[in-house]
């Protein structure tokens, strides 16, 4: 198949719109054309920063969402008074005390759930939004022909050189018969704070590991270990001593899994 | 009220006003309120809501208006002269105002199927759900809408070079 022919399916393999065979098909000619990976890239950037460039843009004024639900609430509004055929009309029958408290009850608990709902998909959101974020730095790093600022095998070597550079230190896990391997490190921000950024390898797969101060907007710590699986990454994050991990990587879960075991069990000692 | 700034967003992308995007976003929750019992549990919730704003808003002068186009790729640009993919020259210093800009002229047909797939990350089962169209038709209008959107972001690029 020519180049011309595979570019049209960049598009739906990037929005994961492609049976896993075709995006082996896919996968295997990136590896091969590099002019067809350049468009890839330039692609999944266009895509990024639309997301990044549309997102939010437009902010509701603080008082619409109360007006929203006056208007609902308010039977002399226009508005309420849409027909709508699949809604039957419906007499209410006179309520004894018993079921005004037992209403009462269902209307707070209704309210309670709204309420629960809205915090959590807000906080959703925002976690989504914060992992997105870094999944474009894990993919900026492996398109970048200096991934790292420190390249070097050993965890001796790589974490001494975050030394002054961060107002924190963490354990790197030894991976002597591991599968994985060290590849390096740099310094990373991230909402305006310092934060590490580890690279290791897997079976020539590239894994980043992001060490940041513990913030709002990352995977709340009741959660534990949280894992995703976005674009293709998987994800995995987590808290521990006052430090955010996250782990992305095009490997496997159980992979980012493991590594992510690594890294915890170094975390505790 | 689920989903209300990411719905009070897509509202003012696709009416370019705010106080149609205000009412549009109040029509939608009073009609998903009424409607909810033809919501199908296990179906993706934001599609069904995107679907009412988005067919309340057609039966809107101005949504009749945007409607117009709905199936023509009438995008004006003049194609630059380069063999170079649009992205590659442009994306390294493009700002975030012009890809607005961009997705701003952007016919409401293109506009809303990029925000629903790269903003709202829906598959392209969900994104059909919302625009009640086939899921051929959702790869074809999302090809043809990236491609408007990669000319534009070339013709833009081209004019702050001159």
């Amino acid at each position: 198949m020519s180049c011309e022919l595979w570019r049209d399916w960049i598009d739906a393999y990037l929005d994961d719109g492609c049976t896993p065979e075709e995006s082996a098909g896919i996968e295997d000619h990136l590896n091969t054309c590099t002019a067809c990976a350049a468009e890839a890239l330039a692609r999944l950037r266009l895509k990024n920063a639309t997301r990044i460039a549309a997102a939010d843009r437009f902010v509701p004024a603080p008082d619409l969402r109360l007006r929203i639900e006056q208007s609902i609430q308010n039977p002399r509004n226009p508005i309420s008074a849409i027909p709508f055929v699949a809604f039957p009309r419906f007499k209410f029958p006179v309520l004894t005390k018993q079921w005004k408290q037992g209403l009462a009850g269902a209307a707070a608990a209704l309210v309670l759930v709204v309420i629960v709902g809205s915090v959590w998909w807000s906080r959703s959101a925002g976690r989504q939004q914060a992992l997105a974020q870094l999944l474009d730095m894990h993919v900026a790093t492996l398109a970048s022909s200096n991934p790292v600022d420190v390249a070097s095998t050993d965890q001796h070597t790589v974490k001494p050189w975050f030394e002054g550079k961060l107002p924190y230190t963490f354990n790197l896990p030894v991976l002597d018969g591991t599968p994985f391997k060290l590849v390096g490190g740099k310094l990373m921000y991230y909402r305006n704070r310092p934060g590490a950024q580890l690279l290791f390898d897997l079976r020539k797969h590239q894994i980043s590991v992001f060490i940041l101060q513990d913030q709002p907007g990352l995977t709340p710590k009741s959660l534990g270990v949280a894992t995703e699986r976005q674009r293709g990454f998987n994800e995995e994050t987590w808290s521990q001593a006052g430090l955010r991990y996250i782990v992305i990587g095009d490997t496997s879960a159980a992979d980012v899994r493991a590594l992510g075991d690594l890294l915890r069990a170094a975390g505790r000692q | 009220m689920p989903h209300f700034a990411s719905l009070y967003n897509l509202a003012f992308w696709l009416t370019q006003d705010r106080a149609t995007a205000e009412d549009l976003v109040q029509e939608t929750y009073v009609k998903a309120l009424k409607g909810f019992p033809s919501y199908h549990q296990g179906t993706n919730f934001r599609a069904w809501m995107y679907r009412i704003l988005r067919n309340t808003f057609l039966t809107t002068q101005a949504g009749l208006k945007a409607a117009v186009s709905l199936d023509s790729d009438d995008v004006r640009v003049v194609e630059p002269a380069t063999d170079q993919t649009p992205e590659v020259f442009f994306l390294t210093r493009v700002e975030q105002e012009t890809i607005r800009r961009t997705l701003e002229k952007l016919p409401m047909h293109f506009r809303e199927i990029i925000l629903l797939c790269d903003l709202e990350e829906m598959n392209y089962k969900e994104v059909g759900l919302a625009l009640s169209i086939p899921i051929g038709t959702v790869m074809s209008r999302l090809f043809r809408a990236r491609k408007a959107m990669r000319l534009l972001l070339a013709a833009a690029s081209q004019g702050a070079k001159a």
